[in-house]
């Protein structure tokens, strides 16, 4: 692996990349123009076709230890038994047949020198430029008490699968007058505004099957995304049956027992019947092999290629990248891959690349029937993404029609994103 | 909001526990102007003191650049039974003040 590269000659690296280290890749890409992308997700995924896509000479591998990939957009609907897990599952069989190789193995090692991606199998690949979509893992020395065993009893439903359906047994397994408590983490995180959603249709279920049962969120965060949406929301369809005590209350959690099931605030305790516990994130684990994160945990970027900013010749996408004003979500990371795709196909071309401007949209749905939306622009500023015009968010005073409709909307992005990436 | 206080209940005599403590408060800087340009007038916390069985433990002075709702976490070593006070004092003559016991065995 390179030792860390220090800032300024990671920015000369990118500074050049257009020029002389373009003609090394130009000089590959005839003999071989392999692009290797890691992590079948709504980035990659979508990277990897927009590669393909774009030339089909191009030799594309996509690394990915699992056979099915399961969606975390809409899996709160699982959590809350208002969907089946099936409905969240998708496989590469359409990418194969559209030429990419699929390679159903995880990455061990990447030599970030002579730029080869080598399996658990042993099984190298060599690439010219290489995009990592690692997604999260969770930041365990953040959060002492919590590991893999501790999220068997206090189960985090992160990522979505197993961990889904254990949050969904335990909320069918909990007596009426419970309390399910969900532990939020500060920003940067996956999905921002999905612990809220989550506590709207938990709330949903208990309301129809456990009336006198409680939601109680132990935010780190005084303010969050769509604050006023789900508020209004929270207090017209449930009540008082959600409780949030935010940052300046105490809500921060500091560590968990999962023996007795305490979650440990910095100013109280607290033993729900259900805990939910999301813990603090950082890039994923193939981020940090390949040495492209950093002291923060996350993986900084150059806005306009993705290119890492401490490994050339790497793009890093989706959740795993700092992106700035930009959210860590599914249509984010999808809107990434595509960008970055065209971005390596300019460079392989020795091009230079378009500056781009990305779009994420972003679906809540508080309960069946009632969902709101945010639609976000974003362009590279310096060297993150910032918000610009054009961004829109659902009016918080709007008839149930609207939110109805908006309800409706999701489920239709939904269709038409999973269809884009896997389809 | 009454202000948080965390102090463990029980400690061995002569462990360094930590005592966290938060308070509500708007801690208006006096350096910001409403739409039609009157200057907001300064509203903060000046002063933090605690007590441990009547001395003084720990002091710190807050100034405007000081976020809403100041946290505050110190050590101390547990000699004695007996009780932690806490006070707040600001502008405006704002006062506030909240205890807690421990049991040092």
């Amino acid at each position: 692996m390179n030792a860390p590269v220090t800032r300024r000659s990671a920015a000369l690296g990118i500074a050049v990349a257009a020029t002389s280290l373009a003609a090394p890749s130009i000089l590959r890409a005839q003999s071989a123009g392999h692009l290797v992308v890691v992590g079948g997700g709504f980035g990659g995924a979508a990277c990897a076709r927009a590669l393909k896509r774009a030339d089909a000479k191009l030799q594309v591998t996509l690394i990915e230890p699992n056979k099915t990939y399961i969606s975390c957009p809409l899996s709160n609907e699982v959590v809350a038994g208002l969907r089946e897990i099936e409905e969240q599952q998708f496989g590469y069989d359409k990418l194969a047949a559209e030429g990419i190789r699929i390679v159903a193995q995880a990455v061990t090692t990447i030599d970030t020198q002579m730029r080869r991606v080598t399996t658990g199998d042993g099984t190298t690949f060599d690439y010219d430029r290489l995009v990592l979509s690692p997604g999260i893992d969770f930041h365990l020395e953040a959060l002492p008490g919590y590991d893999d065993v501790a999220s068997e009893t206090m189960p985090h439903a992160w990522k979505a699968g197993a961990q889904t359906l254990l949050l969904r047994r335990q909320l069918e397994g909990m007596a009426d007058g419970g309390t399910v408590a969900i532990a939020i983490p500060a920003n940067p995180s996956r999905c921002p505004p999905a612990p809220y959603e989550r506590a709207g249709l938990i709330a949903h279920y208990l309301k129809t099957k456990k009336p006198r049962s409680k939601v109680l969120i132990l935010d780190a965060k005084d303010t969050f995304s769509q604050q006023r949406l789900f508020e209004k929301a929270w207090k017209e369809l449930y009540g008082d049956m959600i409780e949030r005590i935010a940052l300046s209350q105490g809500g921060r959690v500091t560590s968990v027992d999962p023996a007795t099931k305490t979650i440990v605030t910095e100013f109280g305790n607290y033993t729900p019947d259900v805990a939910n516990v999301i813990p603090p994130q950082r890039a994923g684990r193939i981020a940090e092999v390949a040495g492209v994160a950093d002291a923060t945990g996350w993986c900084p970027i150059d806005p306009v290629t993705f290119e890492s900013k401490l490994v050339r010749n790497i793009h890093v996408i989706g959740d795993a990248c700092l992106g700035g004003g930009i959210p860590k979500s599914a249509a984010a990371a999808s809107a990434q891959g595509k960008v970055c795709a065209g971005a390596i196909i300019a460079l392989l071309a020795g091009h230079t690349p378009e500056t781009p401007r990305l779009t994420g949209v972003c679906y809540n749905t508080v309960a069946p029937g009632y969902g709101f939306s945010l639609i976000g622009n974003y362009q590279p500023r310096g060297d993150i993404f910032a918000e610009v015009e054009g961004g829109a968010t659902s009016p918080v005073d709007a008839p149930r029609e609207l939110r109805a409709r908006e309800a409706a909307e999701a489920e239709r992005w939904f269709q038409i994103i999973t269809a884009d990436t896997f389809g | 909001m009454a202000a948080l206080i965390n102090v463990p209940s029980k400690a061995k005599r002569g462990e360094i526990i930590e005592i966290r403590t938060l308070t509500s408060h708007i801690m208006e800087t006096g350096f910001r102007h409403t739409a039609d340009g009157k200057l907001v007038p300064r509203n903060i916390i000046t002063s933090f003191t605690c007590r441990y069985n009547g001395t003084e433990i720990f002091r710190a002075d807050l100034f405007p650049a000081i976020a809403a709702n100041p946290y505050l976490s110190f050590f101390a070593v547990a000699k004695e039974s007996g009780k932690f006070e806490f006070e707040w004092i600001g502008d405006n003559g704002y006062s506030s003040t909240a205890s807690a016991s421990i049991t040092v065995e």
